[in-house]
Formats: C-alpha cells, structure tokens, sequence
C-alpha cells in the first residue's frame, strides 16, 4: 500500500505502524535485521526485506526469536545498526539471550521491536513486553501514533549508541495493523568495512570480549546505562501533556491508548477540564518530568493495555515524592475502573471518564440500541473461524479424528501453535486436548508418553507444523526419542509459515530475501534423530487414517507422520483448483443419508453449502478451492471431482 | 489548492465482510485514494488468525486534520460497506445510528455453523428488511454475481467501491482510481478492475437518479 520505497521528503504517506517501523529502521541506517514471524509482527520485516538489496540490508527470517535477537546481536557487536522484530511470545523464547545481552551491553545501535496483541486477536494469549524492559534493566519505548512510530524506531538507534545497550521498543496490534499520516526523512548511504573489533582490553566495551561477567561490574555499568537513560528521558519530545492548567482529571496514557484518549476527552467536551499526559518513554520514567505533571491534579487515570504497568510504575514514584506532591487518588486496573483483561478502546475510556466527571453518554440513541439489539437477538448467525475451503488440516484433521475414534482407547492430541491450533474448535473435530506454546505440543506429548508405567494406557499425538518443526519442536523430538516416549507426532507440512503470510523457514530452499537458501528435509531429520517415519499426502484421507491406527497400534517410541500438501493460500496453489466439483443430486439423500450428513455436518468445508429446503449438499463454486477432498468423505459417492 | 470538506469531520466509514473478500484491500484503496487528495486517513484493521472464515473489519477515519482511534467509537458510523449481508447486520448494531447509510452485497457466505446445520441463515428479504431498519439509507446489489460474471467472485470488492464513489458521499473520482489501479496492475488487469468499479458506481449513480 504505501510508498516506502519512495525516498523524497518531505510528502505525507499512508503507511501502516509496522511499514512506519521499517521506515524508522532504514532511516536510522539499519543493516541487519531478524526476526521469526508472528502476528501483528511480521510485516515489519518483510517490509525490510523487500528493501534489501536497494539498501544495503542483510534481513533473515531466523529460525526462531532467540537465534534472531543473537543475528541482531553480532551485527551490533560488528558496530552497525540492528533490529530483532518479534512478537511478545518470541521475547520469552529470546529472554534467554537477552538478559545475557544487555548485561554484555552492544556496541552499534539495537533495537528489539516487540509486538503485543491485547485481546489477543490473532494470538492465544495476551503477554506483555514492557515488564521485561523493568526484568531485563534496558530502555522502553512506546510510540503513539504513526508518526511516533517512525520516528522513535529512528531515534531508539540513537539512543541504544549513546548507552550502548539494547533498546526495547513496543508496538501494539491496533498501531502494527493500522494504517495513518507519516512523514518520510531521508534514508541515508553506508559506506565503510565492519569489522569485530576484540583485541583490546578484556572489558573494553568497544574492543574487548562482549560478555556479561564480570557480574558485579557490568551489573553496576547497566544500572549507570539506566541513569543516564533517565537524563535522556528527562527532556524527551515524545512525552506530551495536553490539557489546561490545573486539570479535574488527569489521565496518563501511552501507545495507541493515547488515540483513544484523545478521542474521548474531545467527543465529551472535556479538553478545559480533563488533562492527557502522553508518555513516549515509559521505562525508566524520569521522575522530574513527572513530578511536574503529578503535581497538576490530584485524580489521576491510567489508560493502557494489557497490565497496569504505568499504573504501578508512577504508583512506585508517588510514594517517594508524596511529601512534595500530596496524597493522590487513582483509577485504573487496579481499583477496576478500566478492566484487567482485553484490549481497550475508545468507548471503554469513554465509560470511564464519563463516570469519573458524573457525565453521561451515548453512542447511538437508546431506541436505536433497543431495536439494533432485538435484531441481533433474531439470531444473525456468528461467524467461528474455521479452516479455509482446501485446507490440508480439515483433512488432516479428519484423518486423525477418526483413526482416534477407530483406535478406541480415549487418545488425544497435543497441540501447537499456527493455523491448526484451530483444531481445538468444531473444524479441527475438536482433536486437539492441550495448546499452549510453539513445540510444546510435542514436549507436552513427551511428558505423557512416560505415563503408561502408572496404568495410563492411551494413545499420545502431538501435531506441529512445518515451521514450528525447526522453530522449537525439533529439542522435544529428541527428547522425546532419547527416552524412548510412546508418541505419535505428526508434522503438516504445508511448505511455509502459513498463518503469517507464507514466510520461508529452514525448511524451504528461499530466504526472506528471496534468494536461494539451503532447505533442510524434516523427514531425514527425524530419522536421524531415531524417529520411525512415514510420508502421506493428507489429501489421500483412507492412507493417513490406515498409517495413524498402525503408529498408534505400535505404540512403541516415537513415530513420525509428516503429512504433506502446501497451504489452499500458498502462492503456488491460490486461484488454481485442481478439480471442478459437483454434487450429483440424484445420489445425495441429505439428511436422509445414513452418514448423518457427514459432508456438511461434521466435514463442513467453507466450499459446501448445506440447502435446507432442497435437502441437499451443494457445491458453492464462489469459494470451493477444488482440493477434491469432499469427494471421497461422501459414502454415496455424490460429490464427483473432475480433473481441470 | 481544493479546500478539503466532508459531511462529517471525521467521517467514519466500515468495510466489513468475510476473511478472504478482499476488504482489506479494498479499504487501502479507497484510503490510498483520499489520503493523495489531502485528507487524513486512519485505517484500523482486524485480520491474522480471525480472517480465517471469521468476520474482518476496517474502520476509516476520514479527516481534513489528522488521525483519529483506529477504532470507530460505538455507534458512530456515517457510511457501512458490507461484502456479505450478515456482516452489515453485525456492524449496524455495534456501530450504527439513525443517520447511517450502508451497501450492501447481498450474496451470503455461510459461516460454519449453518453448513453444518446448527444455525439458520435468514432470508435475504429479512436481512434487506433489518438493514432498512437500521439504516437512514441501503444500496443493495449482487456484487458477487456481478464479479463473476468479470471471470472472478474476488473484484466484489472493487464493484463495493465502485458503488461508495457513486454515492457521492466521499470524494472518491473514477479518474483517482484510474490512477491508482494502473500504478499496481498490469494494463489488463488494471481493466477488468476498472469495469469492476464502473459496475458498481453506475448501479448506485442510477438508483440515485
């Protein structure tokens, strides 16, 4: 959509928070960049890796977020500029790592971008980033707007240089995802041959061994790093109050909350009575600054996602300065003002300030509300995610489900994270038992198949995907070989990250970059670790069903199935359907089909319709993507595939 | 230089529909194509796991100064664009007014739950009848039929924004799409994506009279 490859300033673009990121990045002279996909992360860097070879850039997609926070980090020891852009959960893969770095300290300018999705709206959890600035001792920024993200990325460089250590920045989805004005610098030229400089004094920050001992000492060095930090924070330009005087109410905001601030305080006439003070740099908060805006009022609301860590941070400073500022009182998450849990919005700070200046208000009118309620009431149907039509994992899925029927003895499956996590819903047959993070399917499966020595006798599954495989997976296959667990790990391999947006992996022989890459084959993989494996194409149902029930029937170490067919939406396969369905109405009986309606009822692919008033399975040819596989879930053989 | 004005500052404008409808794209566009003639455009968006087969909405501010929430306060929208009729119900009652006016593509997609025949879809009269309700003023079509008729049930989304220009509610020209479609296809593409938008400007600029 936007024009970031577009040099000349100074014209305004519509980009989105994470096209801002990128831009930010190159502006600041960035040269390398890693990260592992992750919603609402990932366009950020294949934004950067579009703008490789113009620029100058090395971009990878890593195999996970801690051996990308460790690519960023070589670059920065080199003394170029780098970024590692993750998602929140990846912070925790890559904490590891990151509380040796910033106790090493960098030498060119780090940023880590850590995308957090409050409500989880493409996520199964709703972590936070911003304790592991305060965890982890290091600089956080947030940005508030479009603008801000752009240009805090460029300035967190700078100020990563300056106290030559990492700096955490954090995005949310509903700044990531969402698209506004920006304003475009200059990108500038590099010139000049890296080199790791190591020779000098053993701790020579510039020149000696980049580590984190001695503790005492660089523990001491970090903490300095986080004063100066302050002075910096001190007179920042990126936090901003907005109010009168001497305001009722003051609210303390940061990232895309502080939209919805504004937005509030201006739809209830509120900007004479009622103060917004925006902060940029959230971590450390430097007091000064903040004592003078303490100071204004004595109401003070935190308005943020998702934990109340404003809230306690300026808390912590109040009870220090009380003698100066005076007693406050405060509303927010801890008191229950503004909920503990999801997202926040404007109408959620609309309720709440409303409440707190005895104001009242209304969206739309209340008949209006009244009537739109009482339709919704006639039962508009909600709309569950469910597998796109062609999808292997309906497939996949359905092979599982019903060999786990057939075997009988209450198996189950373990879960793991990408679009088959899905399978905990009605579209996966409910198959999967435990979801929780990348490759713990597979661990969790480990820990259950050591249970059969105290009388647990069912069968243990776990499913990863392809990317997860090499992401996290592969050290609990080892685990799970080593010590000869009863497992049944299926792989579907749908040749890329395919939640993400298709974004290559080990596995594939493409880089972020688009250039050639050396793919590594998950099945010799797994058979040197010592896993028995077998092959299927998901797509043929009665095989993979047939190969379950014999692993299962095993039930003797580890087995692997990789199930492979590439994503409906993957490049090679979109707009191309290999078969052209049709429903043979003379031999559909509907419900009156002894397979309970098996087609649409329990298969129930997107691409099918179900007419009620005809009693008829249908073919919808706006959305059937001609993978065939309906054809042979019907038993009367109504459903004929027809090779295109 | 035009002086910019709108109806309502900022307006607020949904497009909603189903993951894989290409509302996504479309609400670029149609921002795209206000942002160049000087206005402020915020777009909010909800996609990653939800669009798999689950509701996706964009909400646009429209503004002559600066970028608003990316989320459109409850029952505050001006303008509905809807890629599937239960979509336009959905956000009428979570964002409508008195005031709103909506068009509608009127082809269902049915969600899981009515396939496997736990759920009914209602009429399509009954949903033009709600929409009515719910709505100052509704522009139906069949932009899915329409679409395929072009080769493809994906240019829906394009007839839709064809059909917002023609209300003459925003000032979206053919010649500003024009522009902005030949900077991203091929001139054979750049065609079909053109009639698309004619389809849908002429139905709505006929109806209007």
């Amino acid at each position: 959509m936007s024009d970031i490859k577009n040099d000349a300033p100074p014209i305004r673009h519509l980009m989105m928070g994470n096209e801002a990121i990128a831009r930010g990045a190159l502006e600041a002279g960035l040269r390398v960049a890693a990260g592992y996909p992750g919603t609402p992360s990932s366009e950020i860097i294949e934004t950067l890796a579009k703008q490789a070879s113009k620029h100058n850039l090395y971009v990878e997609w890593s195999v996970n977020e801690k051996v990308a926070m460790e690519v960023a980090a070589s670059a920065s020891f080199a003394n170029i500029r780098s970024m590692c852009v993750l998602k929140q959960p990846g912070l925790n893969v890559a904490a590891d790592f990151l509380l040796h770095l910033s106790g090493s300290g960098t030498r060119g300018g780090m940023v880590i971008v850590s995308a957090d999705d409050p409500g989880a709206l493409s996520s199964i959890n709703e972590g936070e980033t911003r304790p592991y600035a305060k965890l982890m001792e290091v600089p956080l920024l947030e940005p508030g707007d479009f603008q801000e993200a752009k240009d805090m990325t460029k300035w967190a460089f700078e100020l990563s240089e300056k106290i030559k250590n990492v700096v955490i920045l954090r995005t949310v989805t509903r700044l990531s995802h969402a698209s506004g004005d920006i304003v475009m610098g200059e990108i500038p030229e590099f010139t000049g041959k890296v080199e790791f400089r190591h020779e000098g004094f053993i701790i020579d920050p510039m020149e000696g061994a980049v580590m984190s001992a001695p503790v005492e000492y660089k523990h001491t060095l970090q903490q300095q790093k986080l004063a100066q930090t302050v002075d910096i924070f001190e007179s920042s330009p990126f936090n901003i109050y907005n109010g009168p005087d001497k305001p009722e109410l003051l609210i303390i905001t940061s990232s895309i909350c502080s939209l919805y601030c504004r937005e509030a305080v201006s739809l209830l006439n509120l900007e004479k009575r009622v103060g917004i003070l925006k902060m940029g740099t959230t971590f450390p908060l430097p007091p000064q600054f903040m004592k003078r805006h303490l100071s204004l009022t004595d109401r003070i609301i935190f308005i943020e996602e998702v934990l109340p860590f404003l809230e306690d941070e300026v808390k912590i400073l109040c009870a220090e300065m009380v003698k100066d500022i005076g007693i406050k009182t405060f509303y927010g998450k801890r008191d229950k003002t503004i909920p503990m849990v999801g997202e926040m919005n404007a109408d959620i700070t609309l309720k709440a300030l409303a409440d707190l200046m005895g104001m009242t208000y209304q969206g739309a009118p209340e008949d209006y509300k009244k009537k739109a309620q009482e339709l919704s009431f006639m039962k508009t149907p909600g709309r569950e995610p469910t597998f796109c039509p062609g999808c292997p994992h309906r497939a996949s899925f359905f092979s599982i489900h019903e060999a786990l029927k057939l075997d009988n003895r209450h198996g189950f499956v373990c879960g793991d994270i990408g679009c088959y996590s899905m399978a905990v819903l009605p579209c996966g047959f409910q198959s999967i038992k435990t979801l929780h993070a990348m490759g713990s399917g597979t661990g969790i499966a480990s820990g259950f198949g050591q249970l059969k020595r105290f009388g647990m006798d069912q069968p243990v599954l776990s499913v990863c995907g392809d990317s997860t495989f090499f992401h996290a997976a592969m050290p609990a296959l080892a685990n799970a070989v080593h010590h000869q667990s009863n497992i049944v790990m299926v792989i579907l391999d749908n040749s890329g990250t395919a939640m993400t947006g298709f974004q290559p992996h080990p596995g594939l022989k493409t880089s972020a970059e688009g250039s050639d890459a050396i793919g590594i084959d998950i099945p010799s993989v797994c058979r040197a670790m010592g896993a028995h494996v077998t092959i299927c194409d998901p797509f043929d149902l009665e095989s993979t069903k047939e190969t379950l029930l014999n692993m299962m029937d095993e039930n003797k170490g580890v087995n692997v199935l990789v199930l492979k067919q590439a994503c409906a939406l993957s490049p090679e396969k979109k707009q191309k359907q290999k078969y052209d369905m049709t429903i043979d109405e003379s031999l559909c009986q509907g419900e009156s089909c002894g397979c309970g309606r098996i087609c649409t009822r329990i298969f129930c692919c997107p691409g099918l319709i179900w007419d009620k008033d005809a009693g008829k399975s249908k073919i919808n040819p706006v959305t059937c993507a001609g993978c065939g596989v309906c054809a042979s879930v019907c038993p009367k053989g109504a459903i004929l595939k027809k090779e295109v | 230089m035009n002086t910019l004005s709108l109806q309502h500052d900022p307006f607020n404008l949904i497009i909603t529909g189903v993951g894989g409808q290409g509302n996504v794209l479309g609400s670029r566009l149609v921002g795209n194509m206000l942002s160049r003639k000087g206005f402020s455009i915020t777009i909010g968006e909800t996609f990653g796991a939800s669009q798999r087969g689950g509701a996706v909405m964009s909400h646009m501010r429209i503004s002559t100064h600066g970028n608003f929430s990316p989320q459109i306060p409850k029952g505050r929208a001006h303008m509905i664009v809807a890629l599937e009729p239960v979509e336009a119900i959905r956000v009428l009652v979570d964002y409508g007014n008195p005031g709103v006016r909506a068009i509608v593509n009127t082809r269902p997609l049915h969600p899981a739950g009515v396939i496997a025949g736990n759920v009914s879809y209602p009429s399509i009269d009954e949903l033009q009848k709600w929409t009515c309700e719910l709505s100052a003023h509704a522009w139906f079509m069949d932009a899915t039929f329409e679409a395929m008729k072009l080769g493809n049930p994906i240019f829906a989304n394009i007839i839709m924004a064809g059909a917002l220009a023609g209300t003459g509610t925003l000032p979206l020209q053919r010649k500003d799409f024009q522009t902005i479609i030949n900077e991203q296809f091929s001139s054979e593409k750049a065609d079909v994506n053109l009639k698309a938008f004619d389809i849908g400007y002429k139905r709505v600029e006929q109806e209007m009279g």
